[in-house]
């Protein structure tokens, strides 16, 4: 079963070409992370793999659901932790997840218990009642990753998640998505720092617009460390 | 279907938050029609003499005449201010969670809508109030009467705040919106005078005064305060409620502007 397939995906801003021809495959439960510099094109394929945008060419398929023919099954099996907050500040953590739930169309006891899992699961239940204005910076990410779970999402999209967070909340956060893809949930993970990925982890390097390398980290990284690589990759060190 | 009222009153009840959380706002949203209804109105007053119209029965002061398009004016503004908050980039998000929802993205923007209807309608309503404690009161029939009127007006304006703000890029077009929709839209109605006080100045602007949507929506008041019905206004208002909507439905499709502008 393949949780995310993208081919021959493009997309132009005017004259600008953000993705060309990009195909990239992610089965269920692999964690995949998405490594490119700024201005790569990894936000806009999130914003085309969250049909915020639609693609010029290509096609988009999440946990089996064409997101062009059927947008409402394929983002009912997606997460997304968008790149900048999306909390209501002003609201609690628990209403923060219990609105987003709403609008997954849950209700009643249903949606109380999986608002209760999902605290359990990212271990902030002790913050419910906070409001999301006082929480520190890892625990507004651990939120948003508790209400993107909220559903029993099949996908978990993140993009630059762990942006502005210091090492030890960086560290918890990019460990915690690492075991929910161990648990079954497909995760792709953009980023454009490269110790967030492990050698084992899916690798797709983005530059440019181009996919540049694709497969597993350790095989793309060689006998190099990682950081060196996507570097020598990018041509960052020309 | 118990999905779509789930999200319904979710996000209705997150529209009422996020309004008692602002109360500054509440108090902006008042005093503004206040200094109309309380100081202009009352230099006016003396100025301006007024014929027996319809639907009022006898000579009124200004004062009365003005009320319903001060009611006008509170869901002009508050349907602004949507637009205004969704340029913030806090709100931007929250419109992301709201349209990466599995619900169909028509329901969730009506809801949306919907929400910030209620709110400018409770804001008419706490208006209304204080004009009574000033004396200046309706029939009391009026007051359950006009609520239907405020509930497509408040849509037509807060669907024509939520299409604006699918296209403007930056906060700063804001003034923009204040001068190239709110003035002339407030300025060119029967909020302030009669239409037929405006042609004998200008033939050119009472044409444009009549077109006006929002002349529309404060006729529209204005008869339903008297628990009368203007059944041209209703129409034109409905059609504006459905042509904005449209745009606005546009602005915020995968295809259209509203979030690729702010990427």
């Amino acid at each position: 079963m393949t949780g995310i397939r993208v081919a021959n995906l493009t997309y132009r801003y005017g004259a600008k070409t953000a993705l060309d021809d990009v195909s990239l495959e992610v089965r269920q439960g692999a964690f995949c992370a998405l490594l490119g510099p700024n201005g790569a094109g990894k936000s806009t394929l999130f914003n085309l793999l969250t049909r915020l945008y639609v693609p010029q060419a290509g096609r988009i398929t999440i946990a089996g659901h064409d997101l062009q023919d059927n947008p409402r099954a394929a983002l009912a099996k997606l997460g997304i932790v968008f790149q900048q907050t999306t909390l209501d500040l002003d609201l609690t953590v628990r209403q923060n997840l219990t609105y987003f739930a709403a609008l997954h169309g849950l209700s009643g006891r249903d949606r109380a218990r999986r608002v209760d899992l999902v605290l359990e699961r990212l271990d902030i239940a002790d913050r419910a009642r906070q409001k999301a204005r006082t929480l520190n910076g890892g625990h507004k990410r651990r939120t948003e990753i508790a209400r993107a779970l909220l559903h029993d999402p099949a996908v978990l999209l993140l993009d630059e998640p762990t942006v502005g967070l210091d090492a030890a909340a960086r560290a918890g956060i990019t460990d915690h998505v690492h075991g929910l893809a161990d648990e079954g949930v497909t995760v792709l993970w953009a980023t454009h720092l490269a110790d967030e990925v492990r050698p084992d982890d899916r690798l797709v390097v983005l530059h440019q617009a181009k996919v540049l390398a694709d497969g597993y980290a350790s095989e793309i990284s060689g006998v190099k460390p990682l950081q060196q690589a996507f570097l020598d990759l990018t041509g960052a060190n020309a | 279907m118990i999905g779509y009222l789930t999200a319904l009153s979710a996000i209705v009840t997150r529209e009422a938050l996020r309004f008692i959380h602002q109360r500054e706002r509440f108090v902006a949203a008042l005093v503004r029609p206040l200094v109309w209804l309380l100081v202009f109105a009352a230099g006016f007053r003396a100025a301006l003499g007024l014929s027996i119209i319809p639907p009022y029965q006898t000579y009124i002061t200004y004062e009365t005449y003005i009320v319903p398009g001060l009611c006008g004016m509170i869901l002009l503004f508050n349907g602004m201010q949507s637009s205004l908050s969704l340029i913030y980039d806090r709100e931007m998000g929250s419109m992301k969670l709201l349209l990466t929802s599995p619900l169909p993205r028509w329901w969730l923007l009506t809801c949306k809508l919907l929400g910030a209807t209620a709110i400018s309608i409770l804001q008419v309503y706490a208006f209304l109030a204080i004009a009574a404690v000033f004396g200046i009161v309706m029939p009391p029939l009026g007051y359950l009467t006009v609520l239907p009127a405020l509930v497509v007006s408040g849509l037509m304006l807060g669907a024509l705040g939520l299409f604006l703000s699918s296209f403007i890029k930056q906060l700063e077009n804001f003034a923009g919106v204040m001068n190239f929709v709110i003035f002339p839209m407030f300025f060119m109605s029967s909020a302030l005078y009669p239409l037929w006080k405006m042609a004998e100045s200008s033939e050119l602007l009472h044409d444009i005064c009549a077109v006006n949507p929002f002349t529309h929506a404060v006729e529209l008041i204005r008869f339903a305060l008297y628990a009368s019905f203007n059944p041209a206004a209703l129409g034109w208002t409905v059609l504006a409620v459905a042509l904005f909507t449209g745009l606005a439905l546009w602005g915020y499709s995968p295809e259209g502007s509203g979030i690729r502008r702010r990427g």
